[in-house]
């Protein structure tokens, strides 16, 4: 228990908190609604009821629930919010912590164990808070750096390691018109960024100036290289169906059927390159831990080893994404949500509660169905871990060249077919016209 | 060859020095250990050339803790604590053949129900044992369900021992003369049931790991100890059996009652390391009939130990007897000068003689063959440094 200090009067105490209020309140009148207004001159604001917002009335909208919903719904179309928060970086981020936790629960119950067990709230959610302590641990603990690294380089690969995988991330659409960047060559800029991975993890490895990072940055470039090639043919016969590089318009030629009906045999290569990609079990070499310590990462410490983990889920995230956009149909699905959430004709404050004017039923079950399929892709990806060994640097790369290749050739040919014979493609007598 | 030489001469012109690519420079030279998670309290130090390794040192000795002139300073009872440490999950075999040999130096004659209880428990530290090996087995292919399996599953057994003897790990349960205490009532049911139950987990390590395609593609035909190669470099235990030689220590010198026990010696013709990887998988298999048979066989009631002297003593001589241990042969050779105190002590551990194969298979293997040859060894190195 805390004591009192002796010359302490309640009077004064009384008084301190007053003057605290009395500060707040002259610095938000003198400093914090004057630069609130400057700003709010400067930004666009959106027309609401017809009328285009001044400072004064976007001000208002704290107490008027007519204009909040329509303020809101302007901002989270506007590129900044796609960027930070939905479907960009903090969206991806908080999938990729769900992955983490759902791992380790998983994993701890194939193998008769518990897991994460006491890092809870009030008791419930089981180890659901082990994910941020453990964030907290890493943040907080010191970052060696070998005598000897490459100190730009070494800083440097772990920032460069998230953002690659956020930008991954800012190309895959999450619903019709939700995605942060919608280039008409966004399969390609996909692969073209992941190709960057390897050369990151040689990089780390290079500058971390010791032998088994270095073998691990190796055996990382050798089975990306090896595995790129049918990660994008596999893609490729997805393309040749689908006569777009835009993941949108891929998705949304997915209307009717899903490709993994008429390519199974391509689903599977990307998936076995895309573990062989996100360097997961059965293909986690580069950070076999009883050959090379921790490959590529074993001078990382704190806070480093948390963003490149980060940075790997977040990739984790990007390819499942990828390969629901790819094979399964991307967002489509039965229609679950009904139009509107309340009746139509509402007291102002029953619409704020019932979303209307923020609510859009497609977009909300394309979200839905995009998850759904997403997280069961992703529990797909852990699977192996439970159940599988590592395999060998020679055994992969014959995998790689000589197998998942030829494989990947096989349903070329059959997409080739399918166009030719004028079964799909462009007024084919499956597709929507 | 002729344009790296005009280069050097280049070089010389310009005052530059370069370096001849020579033989050594191709290699790469990896301290494996002792800080290493692949190996253990132990170093061998690798030269690579690329991928494959093309020599191999191994460095034993970080866990020298002379217990071999320890045992010098204590009487013949004193020394049973300390002589477990060297392997504390097999611990009940590693005093089995000490007891076995002081017996013969002092003329102890073991009672018939003591020697029973120590068959039955020292077929159960050896599943203690084999189980952590698998476990760790399971770790090195990068299989982690079948470390937490094993790991789970032994403390069946443990359990067992808790209850036969009062400690989890180190028993200190057979001393010269018999067992320290009677078997505690309904063990027998106890040890019934964890048998049946874990004779069906047994089965489910086989599908999910040794029927694994990845496991036999990683592990067959990886590091072959041929039959010849293995019976010279002097292997012992499942190392020897997986090369195709059945010999046992409970065969071949029965010690105590396993020669009224009816039961096969496990071994395997294809000499690689799935063979060495599956052999003490079989042993394990063949253990639980073993148990069974003994719990049968065990005389209703009886002493568990002999009437020993405060000190006991035996004339001067020597005396060397070994017993089959989760590692293979593990043999006691004691002199003693007539007095309570043993003159000396050496101890022939199955773990040193299966290590001096590692740089027999290394050399020419791959990398990452390294963990799956240098584990199917059966090598405890805490025991091989004693």
């Amino acid at each position: 228990m805390a004591t009192l200090p002796g010359e302490f009067r309640f009077g004064n105490f009384f008084a301190s908190i007053i003057w605290v209020i009395l500060v707040v309140i002259v610095i938000l009148t003198l400093i914090v609604l004057p630069l609130l207004f400057v700003v709010l001159f400067y930004t666009p604001l959106p027309p609401v009821n017809g009328e285009v917002l001044t400072p004064y009335l976007f001000l208002t909208s704290i107490v008027d629930p007519t204009r909040t919903l329509p303020i809101i719904n302007f901002y989270i179309h506007q590129i900044p919010f796609k960027v930070i928060v939905f479907p960009g970086f903090i969206f991806a981020a908080i999938v990729a912590a769900a992955t983490i936790f759902v791992e380790r629960k998983f994993l701890a119950k194939m193998q008769l164990r518990i897991g994460p067990f006491y890092a809870g709230v009030w008791g419930i959610g089981e180890g659901i808070l082990q994910l941020a302590a453990d964030g907290l641990k890493l943040i907080s603990k010191e970052i060696l750096v070998p005598s000897g690294a490459d100190k730009p380089i070494f800083w440097a690969t772990p920032v460069a390691f998230v953002a690659t995988a956020a930008a991954v991330v800012a190309l895959i659409p999450v619903a019709p018109g939700w995605v942060v960047s919608n280039t008409s060559v966004g399969l390609i800029a996909v692969f073209a960024i992941l190709g960057f991975f390897p050369l990151i993890a040689l990089l780390f490895s290079w500058a971390s100036n010791s032998k088994y990072p270095f073998i691990g940055g190796l055996r990382a470039l050798h089975q990306m290289i090896a595995f790129e090639i049918p990660f994008i043919l596999s893609a490729l016969s997805v393309v040749i169906l689908a006569g777009s590089l835009n993941l949108t318009e891929i998705a949304q030629s997915q209307h009717t059927f899903w490709y993994i009906i008429f390519l199974p045999v391509s689903a599977f290569v990307f998936f076995i390159s895309s573990l062989a990609e996100l360097e997961r079990v059965p293909f986690d070499l580069p950070e076999a831990e009883s050959e090379i310590v921790a490959g590529w990462l074993t001078e990382t410490s704190g806070m480093i080893y948390g963003l490149i983990q980060l940075g790997s889920y977040l990739k984790v995230y990007a390819l499942a994404a990828l390969f629901v956009i790819l094979f399964l149909g991307g967002w489509h699905g039965p229609q679950i949500f009904p139009p509107q959430l309340g009746p139509p004709n509402a007291i102002p404050i029953e619409k704020m509660l019932t979303l209307q004017g923020f609510y859009e039923y497609l977009t909300a079950n394309a979200i839905f169905w995009f998850l759904v399929k997403t997280v069961i892709v992703i529990m797909l990806m852990i699977l192996p871990r439970g159940i599988s060994p590592r395999i060998r640097i020679d055994i992969l790369l014959h995998t790689g060249w000589y197998k998942l290749i030829v494989l990947a050739f096989v349903n070329m040919f059959v997409a080739l077919a399918l166009i030719y014979s004028g079964v799909l493609g462009p007024g084919g007598s499956l597709s929507i016209h | 060859m002729a344009d790296l030489e005009d280069r050097i001469r280049e070089s010389q012109r310009m005052g530059i020095q370069i370096a001849k690519e020579s033989e050594d420079d191709r290699l790469m030279t990896l301290s494996v250990g002792p800080q290493h998670p692949g190996s253990g309290h132990f170093r061998f130090v690798v030269k690579l050339d690329g991928d494959y390794i093309v020599h191999c040192d191994p460095d034993p000795g970080y866990v020298h803790r002379g217990e071999e002139k320890m045992c010098e300073y204590r009487n013949f009872i004193q020394n049973i604590p300390h002589l477990e440490r060297p392997v504390i999950h097999d611990s009940t075999n590693i005093t089995y053949s000490y007891s076995l040999a002081v017996e013969e130096l002092t003329g102890i004659q073991v009672p018939r129900r003591g020697q029973f209880i120590r068959a039955i428990a020292s077929e159960l530290n050896r599943q203690i044992y084999t189980l952590y090996w698998l476990a760790i087995y399971g770790i090195f292919l990068g299989h982690s369900t079948m470390f937490m399996w094993p790991a789970g599953d032994r403390e069946l057994f443990i359990d067992l021992m808790e209850a036969l003897t009062g400690a989890r790990v180190t028993h200190a349960f057979n001393i010269p003369g018999g067992v320290r205490n009677d078997i505690p009532n309904g063990f027998k049911d106890k040890c019934l049931r964890q048998i049946t139950y874990y004779e069906k987990r047994l089965k489910e390590y086989e599908d999910i790991f040794y029927n694994n395609p990845l496991v036999r593609q990683r592990t067959e035909g990886v590091g072959i100890l041929t039959k010849e190669d293995a019976i010279n470099l002097g292997v012992t235990g499942s190392v020897l059996r997986a090369s195709g030689v059945p010999y046992d220590i409970r065969k071949a010198e029965p010690y105590d009652v396993y020669n009224e026990i009816d039961f096969k010696v496990q071994y395997m013709q294809t000499a690689d390391s799935f063979a060495r990887a599956y052999v003490p998988f079989l042993d394990m298999r063949e253990s639980c009939h073993i148990v069974r048979q003994l719990l049968d066989k065990m005389p209703e009631s009886g002493e568990v130990r002999a009437k020993l002297q405060a000190n006991p003593r035996g004339p001067p001589g020597e005396a060397y007897r070994r017993v089959e241990s989760g590692r293979g042969a593990l043999g006691y050779y004691i002199i003693s000068d007539g007095t309570p105190k043993p003159y000396r002590v050496k101890i022939s551990v199955g773990s040193f003689r299966n290590m001096l194969a590692l740089p027999h298979l290394l050399v020419g293997a791959k990398m990452g063959d390294m963990p799956v040859i240098y584990w199917a060894l059966n090598y405890w190195p805490v025991e091989a440094d004693r």
